[in-house]
């Protein structure tokens, strides 16, 4: 059975050239539900339009 | 003289300028203890034997004819093996870059130790690409935890815990993307320095996450972690983040008083998940400080979560084309965890980024009437090798995901810490000495003045 996260992982997988083999899609899926989760966490917390990424590079 | 296992790189150092014990004396003993003991740690993949020896015997030249040698004179070292060592190839614990062509010149961390004197050992055991806390490796094999050897070295940097820990070598060299200084040094029971982002050249070493990727020094005593730094320091045109600061030497200030500084226990979310040995090593180093302050760091579960999507990503990034062509040469949960980060939308990659902007204001203001945090460097003491979960509390939890909660939410803004032992029975565990940035010294003196007290200490490997 089709799993929800599926879909976006075949039109991912197909967007960045990166083939995904059947037996990686388990703990793929498992994984990328753990990162989507924790970024979601970041995604709720509001922040000023303002705000500037952290520097990271300086010349 | 003879080198003796206890023997502690300013004391060799010492010996050796001193003409009490040679540098090939010195380096043969390293060698000979590596070859007793590694064949259970299996902290080395590489022992640059003759190359050591050649170096030592250079040492011993220049003391023969009234050279003035260096302050790490004959002290042997080695390095995680993602570092860049002349006639190696980089493999940074991967199948995958065994077949990179040696490595023409050394890092410049290594390049920096050897103008101090310091004879490079060999390379040491990592997790695959860095992105672990266990010191587990598929290919070869796990470096083991000096004081039980059925248990994790912790990681990313296992073979450089495991190697000081097991008193092969007083001082090895690792990195810290989000804790793999700190872990390590944790389990293995030894000091373990994480400095300020940018402080330290990475120049020629293999890395994981530009935005997070930080080298530094591992030691059995804080004179000897401060030595180490203190060679290390300095600007460097070949990496792009390194600072331009200049050197702010830490080992003449280590002996200052530090009844004038501001501590503080960090709360919340590094209250939160600990087992009773991370509370009682914690509360031993509160104690001894005089810290009844509790500070709750705000956002600090965010914080890990967004240093969590940037290494994923950037990680991602990093080995794109090898996931595209080499995806079997994988340990299989490194690629599997590659493969997802490369799947998270940029969108929520940059709010990550954009947070870590807002955090690191929030520990400023922090800094402001505080001088030094002190957390948790692990939630547990070593797990055993191989182990998926722990129980805290009665809830099922998983092991990987959970070793690094407390050190990630720091490295995440680059802060300098000290990783302190404390020697609890039946295994020590670490804390952190947390710093704002570029103030490694502060945090050098309070390891330095808990080391004195007696309240943290390297103990002696009990697995071997």
């Amino acid at each position: 059975m089709a799993e929800p996260l599926d879909d976006y992982i075949d039109a991912v997988s197909k967007a960045l050239a990166l083939p995904v083999e059947e037996a990686f899609r388990p703990a793929v899926r498992a994984n990328l539900e753990v990162s989507l989760r924790l970024a979601r966490l970041v995604d709720e917390f509001t922040l000023p339009d303002e705000t500037e990424p952290a520097p990271i590079f300086t010349a | 003289m003879t080198a003796k296992p206890e023997m502690n790189a300013a004391d060799i150092a010492k010996a050796v300028a001193g003409g009490q014990l040679s540098a090939l004396a010195a380096t043969e003993a390293a060698l000979a203890r590596i070859k007793q003991h590694d064949g259970i740690l299996n902290s080395f993949t590489d022992v640059t034997a003759e190359r050591a020896r050649a170096k030592a015997r250079a040492i011993d030249a220049d003391i023969a004819s009234a050279k003035q040698v260096g302050p790490l004179a004959g002290v042997p070292f080695a390095v995680k093996n993602l570092f860049d060592v002349a006639g190696l190839p980089t493999r940074a614990g991967s199948k995958i870059n065994r077949d990179l062509a040696p490595a023409k010149r050394d890092a410049t961390l290594i390049e920096r130790m050897e103008a101090a004197g310091a004879v490079l050992v060999g390379a040491l055991n990592m997790g695959e690409y860095a992105y672990d806390f266990t010191g587990e490796n598929i290919h070869d094999g796990p470096s083991r935890n000096p004081h039980d050897t059925t248990r994790m070295s912790g990681g990313s940097s296992g073979g450089s815990g495991s190697a000081v820990g097991g008193a092969l070598v007083p001082i090895a060299l690792g990195s810290d993307t989000n804790g793999s200084i700190r872990v390590p040094s944790s389990f293995c029971g030894i000091f373990g320095l994480k400095p300020t982002y940018g402080r330290l050249s990475r120049a020629r070493s293999f890395p994981f996450v530009a935005s997070l990727d930080h080298l530094g020094p591992f030691a059995r005593c804080v004179a000897d972690l401060a030595l180490a730094y203190d060679v290390m320091q300095g600007p460097d045109a070949d990496d792009g983040a390194c600072t331009t600061r200049g050197v702010e030497q830490v080992t003449p200030l280590l002996g200052q008083p530090i009844s004038g500084l501001r501590v503080a226990i960090a709360g919340g979310h590094f209250q939160k998940n600990v087992f009773p040995e991370a509370v009682e090593a914690v509360s031993r180093v509160a104690k001894a400080l005089g810290a009844t302050q509790v500070v709750d760091i705000p956002e600090a579960s965010r914080a890990r979560a967004a240093a969590y999507v940037i290494t994923t990503t950037e990680g991602a990034s990093l080995h794109l084309d090898r996931l595209r062509q080499r995806p079997n040469d994988f340990d299989p949960a490194v690629r599997d965890r590659l493969i997802a980060g490369a799947m998270v939308p940029a969108a929520l990659v940059d709010r990550a980024q954009k947070f870590r902007r807002w955090y690191r204001a929030q520990l400023a203001e922090i800094f402001a009437s505080v001088d030094v945090l002190i957390a948790p460097a692990t939630p547990c003491t070593a797990p055993k090798l191989g182990q998926v979960n722990f129980n805290l509390d009665g809830v099922e939890l998983p092991v990987r995901a959970n070793i690094g909660i407390h050190t990630q939410p720091i490295s995440f803004i680059g802060l300098p810490v000290v990783a302190v032992p404390v020697p609890l029975e039946p295994l020590p565990i670490g804390v952190q000495i947390i710093a704002a940035p570029w103030r490694e010294d502060i945090a050098l003196r309070v390891a330095h003045a808990l080391e004195k007290m007696g309240v943290v200490a390297a103990p002696a490997p009990r697995g071997l």
